[in-house]
């Protein structure tokens, strides 16, 4: 195996990884506020369709990013305001927007199939870009970056700043957090259209940077991995940084596996992998933590104050 | 035209906004409703986008004696069943279900609905009310093999597939074949991504042959996310379904366009004429079913004369490619010199010709 595979490799699993990274890290934190909202993969699609229409529009791919993160973070306060204001169902809410989100997406998406961008790769000099071993460390779009630095500091807001103490404390018990002033609705709010964003610039990975299109969608399922991931890491962020690569690196094994002709695992095994990993790694958390793991106490319920 | 899918009836209700897919109930009764199920989006610039141009164009021709209908990302499975169903309950004479994974689905609603005709695209299973039409694109395989054979530095060929269903397989095998006549040690490897329109796996897929030492690959999935790949690493690929060099215009090297226009209209005129029976079609180049589109300016003469010369044998009978001798992939003859395989053998070919490194 040469350097030269190996760093071909790498890239490839880089490119698998990053969006579902970016949508985790968003999720966790909405989940870390005490909401659970399925609709990633419908926040993506409208991060994808909105960065590629921004970038077709204005040519600037920094605005692409721009508008994907709007865009999914606009589709995600219309599930805010459900689950928020009207208290609704957060799971049927979140399919909901998911269902809603790929919708839409096709519709605005109409007026730009067949179009492509110029790939919103590198912006370090083509010197350290395209040489062929420094690409493995300089080659990625600023989207790649980005994902990176997010994930030390979205850990360290959720540990060490007074915010994500707040937000945090919203999720384990909202009416104790309201009981003493905090706005549980505002950090919520917050804490969805930061998820929103997350997922948009995550789909917007797809339609800008690995395949510089718009088609209907394109981002294939990969929010629900993103889903799985926040579970598969015990709503760490160090951990998520883990195990997006881990489950980057096991859908790359299986791509290598059958063009190299190796027919050891069915197919349907690698496609379920992710998956039976979060199970896997749901056990293990119980098993060890009787108290239901690092889950936030509030994931998933309605915040009924009695005032 | 009335465009109903899950997902407009959820663009609707969860938007409640102004969308009028909806709101154009037909009042013409006496037009016949013709339904179709499709695969992938309509957007897809392939497979479904080529079967939606061909219901546009039933469309067009027949005008205001038919009314088409059409339900888009349908799965593959027992979920098929009811939406096929739907249609037929919508009063739906003839309905196209326009891929292999609804032929069991289609074979069954039909059953209970005797006098709504269907038709089964790329299946082998009829019925008095089911018929099955299919286009032979592995003529059009072995054009593009006779290219990636002629143009491929590496002599390996990558080729990105969806299932192992015997439209891939006599893909694979035509490309295989028609590349070794070029370069006897040409190999094909080959990928299944278990999806027919999945763009970040496709392009991941592709990075992964390139990888693995392919120039050239062919991609039997339905986006053109794999072309775009090509096109940044400055290699050659082939559109499919449809030409795709908009997407990739110097990786581009030709397309298999699918056509099936014709076949739609002639079978909505039988519906309207009463002269519908079920039969089985399997139409290609000489129909016009499969068209080659026109050649990226990079390949050469010599090579165009070549591909030419097997798109005027197909066109008047005189070449086939699965001609033996043929081994397979552990080396066994499995077609004897001077035999050509019979279309009903190529129909259920479940077994790849040597030189296919594959991972089933």
């Amino acid at each position: 195996m040469s350097t030269e595979f190996i760093i071909a490799a790498i890239v490839t699993i880089v490119g698998l990884t990053t969006p579902i990274l970016l949508a985790a890290l968003g999720e966790l934190v909405v989940e870390k506020a005490g909401v659970l909202n399925l609709g990633v993969e419908g926040m993506m699609l409208m991060g994808a369709i909105c960065g590629f229409g921004a970038t077709v529009s204005t040519f600037n791919p920094w605005l692409g990013i721009l508008g994907a993160a709007a865009g999914g973070a606009l589709s995600s306060m219309l599930f805010a305001v459900l689950v928020l204001e009207l208290n609704s169902n957060q799971v049927a809410t979140g399919l909901a927007l998911t269902i809603f989100g790929t919708g839409l997406s096709s519709l605005m998406g109409l007026s730009y199939t067949g179009f492509i961008v110029p790939v919103f790769g590198s912006i370090f000099p083509a010197s350290l870009a395209s040489d062929p071993y420094l690409k493995v460390i300089f080659g990625y779009s600023p989207i790649v970056y980005f994902a990176l630095i997010m994930v030390p500091a979205v850990a360290w807001f959720l540990k060490s700043t007074r915010a994500g103490m707040i937000l945090r404390a919203v999720g384990e018990n909202d009416l104790s957090a309201h009981s003493i002033g905090y706005s549980v609705k505002g950090v919520r709010y917050a804490a969805i259209a930061f998820g929103g964003a997350m997922a948009g610039i995550g789909g917007a990975y797809f339609s800008m940077v690995i395949t510089p299109m718009w088609a209907e969608k394109m981002t294939a399922g990969r929010g629900w991995i993103a889903l799985a991931l926040v579970v598969f890491a015990g709503w760490r962020a160090g951990r998520l940084l883990v195990g997006a690569y881990f489950f980057g690196i096991l859908m790359a094994l299986e791509l290598y596996a059958k063009a190299a002709g190796f027919s050891f695992l069915p197919s349907q095994f690698w496609a379920a992998m992710p998956y039976l990993m979060t199970i896997v790694a749901l056990s293990v958390i119980s098993i060890r933590d009787r108290s239901g793991g690092n889950a936030p106490a509030c994931l998933g319920k309605p915040f009924l104050p009695s005032t | 035209m009335s465009k109903i899918s899950r997902r407009t009836f959820m663009q609707a209700a969860g938007a409640a906004a102004t969308l009028p897919v909806l709101g154009g109930k037909a009042f013409a009764a006496e037009k016949v409703k013709i339904g179709f199920i499709f695969l992938g989006p309509v957007g897809d610039y392939g497979w479904t986008w080529a079967h939606n141009k061909a219901r546009l164009q039933v469309e067009k021709e027949l005008g205001d004696k038919v009314e088409t209908v059409y339900v888009e990302n349908v799965q593959e499975d027992a979920s098929a069943i009811p939406v096929i169903r739907d249609l037929a309950q919508q009063g739906c004479k003839l309905i196209f279900t326009t891929s292999y994974g609804y032929m069991d689905q289609t074979i069954a609603v039909a059953k209970e609905f005797p006098n709504v005709k269907f038709e089964h695209c790329t299946g082998y299973k009829r019925a008095d009310n089911v018929a099955t039409y299919n286009s032979k694109f592995h003529e059009g395989r072995a054009v593009l093999g006779t290219i990636a054979g002629k143009m491929s530095k590496s002599g390996t060929i990558g080729y990105l597939g969806s299932y192992k269903v015997p439209e891939v397989v006599l893909g694979v095998n035509s490309m295989a074949l028609s590349a070794q006549k070029q370069n006897p040690n040409a190999k094909v490897k080959l990928v299944l991504i278990d999806s027919w329109f999945d763009p970040p796996k496709e392009a991941a897929a592709t990075e992964t042959l390139i990888n693995l030492g392919c120039d050239i690959v062919a991609t039997h999935t339905d986006s053109p996310g794999p072309l775009q790949i090509l096109e940044q690493k400055k290699l050659y690929g082939f559109g499919q379904g449809a030409d795709m060099s908009r997407f990739a215009p110097n990786a581009h090297l030709t397309a298999i366009e699918d056509i099936w226009g014709p076949y739609y209209v002639e079978r909505a005129k039988m519906i309207l004429d009463g002269s519908w029976k079920s039969t089985d079609t399997w139409d290609g180049m000489k129909e016009g079913t499969v068209v080659i589109s026109p050649y990226n300016k990079v390949v050469p003469a010599d090579v165009v004369k070549l591909a030419d010369g097997i798109q005027a044998g197909y066109k008047d009978g005189s070449y086939d490619i699965f001609k033996g001798p043929i081994y397979d992939q552990e080396g066994k003859l499995r077609v004897k010199e001077g035999e050509t395989m019979k279309l009903a053998d190529l129909a259920v070919m479940d077994w790849f010709v040597k030189g296919v490194e594959s991972a089933a």
